[in-house]
């Protein structure tokens, strides 16, 4: 046999499980990220007293793609004085990072790319990071003020939330003692709690660094339409466009799931040592269930074939995995056991993944963007001393813990609360220095009569 | 594909435009793109916030404000020498082409100001009839600044809120006189249709439902931290500069002057009903958020007292099919949703006006703009373009 071709049979042979995830990531990502921005449209509708879309398939299911297909037979524009290369470099760099950094994520115990890599975690953080490069070059590559605009608020604001955000983290870890998904995950069984419960103040401190890390309102002025246009993206058109939007959303699939897998158990399901919530077992299967029940409902329903043949297609894929839910566990010996942890499994992790992106969404529609000099205050003045204080809180926690064998939930709470003083105290400080800074803004204002400018 | 070499527009081998020139010099003099340490932004005439055809250029330091221009002029269409071809009841729908957001107010006040140069006087069921659609219509207007300026700071909600509300006006609107936009709703000497059986109740009804309403946008912003941290000290417009620039309307009144043609010198029928006059004390542009919340409050109070007695009687006095008035001049002012808007007619005693000057009170109030935005980031730029609630068809006329 042609060696090389053994070769790639034994890598295949060998990795096979791996690769199948990585090309369903990158197959499905987006997908999913169009079926988000469908959910947001519609949970935005539903905020705001409207329907959303509802002429592209039923309840407008189908509309992501023909979102995507109008975007791939767009023409492709690149402007006269960009810069061409970075301008084509930039989107597929943020795509790039988004979808590789997926790699070591554990979507439910079975589902991940790569496994038990000892940095996990890290890993996952120190990809997306590269994501702001796309930003950033495509801003100035397309040069267009208010693309460097955009461009530049978006470096001051990832450095300064990244900061945040792995501060946060650091105090997960610490409670966890490893950097491998699985062995957090795991942790949080054995200890019988998840993080969210013993280190409130790093989760709500991720949560908000993660809001700004992927750009989105009430923080998203690198994109600030009311002001930059479409700020970094203003030249992107078509499907350069789309690639980044697809990062964007790719992103928030990104740091829901790190916030899930460190603070909120993973793919766990809630209280899974408490006893008389057993019936939560059974909540997927049900939940599948009925939403295939309601497609075939509506299945007779639509007004064209294709839509009915779509929603009998989706009701099949819900009996099919509900009843993997519902009779799997007999069947402990067969390769059906298999499917059924994982999905099990993929599917609470899914659902929190969901929740923290619904809280993204429902945030976004109920709060106004803040101005610039606000975001870098609220970040150096109050984010990142409060998760180093969080960080040093947690360190004596485990410390009282472990060294002077106090209860670990007592331990707990006392740094917690704290820490939570130490937050007042911050806030506090904040706002005498803003009103400081308000109290100086006529003397500010005060610039020189300047001729007109252009 | 290097540049120049566009497959879509060939320019000629050897031929430098202007741009060109300067962007090469500014690259020779300093070695970076930019040339210079301000950037200058050209903001508008198509931009997203600018609410409709502004343009700002704006001369940046980083991101802080040090000098702007407004261009304006993109929507001009000659709205005051139409007038001198037009005969007076004819130029009457222009008028609601100035201020399209409130085409009622601009009726109101050009119907009002040649009846005064007639010397005619509309009988008390039209004036009634007029004060409540007008109260109604700068509700409608304070709605769409409202959503639009949130729109602006970032907040996307509230404008469908808005928007809500406002289609209830514009369908009393409809109902009364069949348009929603342009209404045209009024006629010199009165009114050209009587009201329809159910406005009252029309307008009850919204008045009732508009006061929980209304406590809905103030919970969603007027507390909300990040919207004061948005809107406090920002634009700030003290009473003297406000009289200086001639500013009007909200815009004076957030300032702290107590200055509302309806109290000042009553027109329609504004005499005869109680209400307050918001006024701020700083005025920056939360100031001018509360100003006008509580206008809309104050409408709708208007709106109530009217309803409860509409005298009855005639809606039309009696003025000729020809209007021919006197030589003469007058000046009429009203107090529409944005400030004074006043008409200034010249007659030369032929059906058409000799000249009509228009004040309209956007244009007096964008004035204030470049005052107000130095020193200021870009961001709130927007907010404060948004705060003087300019509509550019009344800018440019």
């Amino acid at each position: 046999m042609n060696p090389t071709l053994h070769s790639i049979l034994a890598f295949v042979e060998a990795w096979w499980v791996e690769l199948l995830c990585a090309v369903l990531i990158v197959l499905v990502v987006p997908l999913i990220a169009g079926y988000i921005v469908l959910v947001e449209r519609k949970v935005m509708a539903d905020m705001q007293a409207r329907l959303g879309p509802m002429r592209v398939g039923p309840h407008g299911l189908l509309q992501p793609i023909a979102d995507a297909l109008k975007l791939l037979i767009k023409e492709d524009l690149i402007p006269d004085n960009a810069d061409q290369f970075i301008f084509w470099l930039a989107p597929v760099l943020s795509m790039t990072a988004a979808l590789t950094s997926m790699g070591a994520i554990a979507f439910g115990p079975w589902f991940q790319v790569a496994r038990d890599i000892n940095i996990g975690l890290l890993f996952v953080v120190g990809v997306s990071a590269l994501g702001p490069f796309g930003i950033v070059l495509g801003g100035w590559a397309s040069n267009n003020h208010y693309s460097i605009i955009g461009a530049l608020r978006s470096t001051a604001q990832l450095i300064s939330y990244e900061t945040t955000a792995g501060f946060a983290l650091v105090s997960g870890f610490l409670l966890a003692g490893t950097l491998n998904v699985r062995a957090i995950v795991e942790t949080q069984r054995a200890d019988q709690a998840w993080y969210v419960f013993l280190t409130p103040v790093g989760f709500f401190t991720y949560l908000i660094a993660s809001i700004a890390e992927t750009n989105r309102a009430p923080f998203d002025l690198p994109e600030a339409e009311s002001e930059l246009v479409a700020g970094y993206m203003t030249e992107y058109s078509g499907f350069r466009w789309s690639l980044y939007f697809l990062a964007e959303y790719a992103n928030m699939i990104v740091v829901a799931s790190v916030g899930t897998t460190l603070f909120l158990g993973g793919w766990l399901r809630p209280f899974p040592n408490v006893h008389w919530l057993g019936w939560l077992d059974a909540v997927p299967a049900v939940l599948l269930a009925v939403v295939g029940a309601y497609c075939v409902l509506r299945a007779g329903k639509q007004p064209a074939r294709v839509q009915s043949l779509f929603l009998w297609a989706v009701a099949l894929a819900c009996f099919v995995v509900a009843l993997i839910f519902a009779f799997a566990a007999p069947f402990a010996h067969l390769p059906l056991q298999f499917m059924h942890d994982g999905l099990y499994g993929a599917f609470w992790f899914l659902l929190k993944v969901s929740a923290y992106i619904y809280l993204f969404m429902w945030l976004r529609f109920t709060l106004p963007r803040f101005r610039f000099d606000q975001l870098m205050r609220l970040g150096w003045h109050i984010l990142i001393p409060l998760a180093l204080i969080n960080v040093v809180d947690v360190g004596i926690a485990l410390a009282l813990s472990s060294e002077f064998g106090w209860n670990r939930w007592l331990a707990m709470v006392v740094t917690t609360v704290a820490t939570l003083g130490a937050a007042m105290l911050l806030l506090h400080w904040n706002d005498k220095y803003s009103a400081a800074a308000s109290a100086a803004l006529p003397a500010e204002s005060s610039i020189a009569e300047d001729s007109h400018a252009g | 594909m290097g540049p120049g070499k566009s497959r879509y527009r060939e320019r000629p081998v050897g031929v430098k435009i202007l741009a060109d020139t300067v962007h090469e010099n500014a690259a020779l003099k300093t070695g970076t793109l930019f040339g210079a340490d301000e950037l200058v932004i050209n903001m508008g005439p198509q931009h997203p916030s600018t609410h409709g055809v502004l343009r700002v250029k704006l001369k940046l330091d980083g991101e802080r404000v040090v000098g702007s221009e407004c261009v304006i002029g993109y929507l001009h269409r000659g709205v005051e020498k139409i007038a001198e071809n037009r005969t007076y009841q004819q130029f009457a729908p222009y008028v609601d082409r100035m201020d399209y957001v409130a085409a009622v107010s601009n009726g109101l006040g050009y119907c009002e100001a040649v009846e005064k140069l007639l010397v005619v006087e509309a009988p008390p069921r039209a004036r009634v009839i007029r004060t409540i659609l007008t109260e109604l219509q700068r509700i409608a207007s304070h709605l769409l600044w409202l959503g639009t300026h949130a729109l602006d700071i970032g907040a996307l909600t509230p404008l469908f809120y808005c928007m809500r509300e406002r289609e209830e006006i514009l369908k009393i609107f409809e109902k009364y006189c069949g348009a929603r936009l342009t209404t045209h709703a009024f006629r010199i000497g009165g009114l050209q249709y009587e009201a329809y059986d159910n406005l009252e109740k029309d307008v009850e009804r919204f008045c009732k439902d508009f006061e929980g309403r209304i406590q809905e946008y103030s919970d969603l912003l007027t507390g909300n931290s990040i919207w004061i941290g948005r809107t406090r000290n920002v634009g700030l417009l003290n009473s003297a500069d406000c009289i200086a620039l001639g500013a009007s309307g909200p815009v004076l009144r957030a300032s702290g002057v107590k200055w509302d043609l309806r109290k000042a010198m009553p027109y329609a029928a504004y005499d005869q009903y109680k209400f307050e006059i918001p006024v701020g004390t700083r005025g920056d542009t939360y100031d001018r958020y509360m100003v006008r919340i509580e206008e809309m409050r104050q409408s709708r109070l208007i709106c109530l007292q009217a309803i409860e007695n509409i005298p009855a009687g005639p809606i039309m006095a009696r003025v000729g099919k020809v209007l021919k008035p006197p030589v003469g001049e007058v000046y009429h002012a009203i107090e529409s949703p944005k400030g004074i808007l006043g008409y200034y007619i010249l007659s030369d005693g032929s059906t058409q006006p000799y000249r009509i000057r228009i004040r309209p009170p956007s244009f007096i109030n964008l004035q204030a703009l470049d005052k107000m935005i130095r020193g200021h980031l870009v961001t709130d730029v927007v907010a404060i373009i948004g705060t003087l609630d300019i509509v550019l068809g009344e800018v440019d006329r």
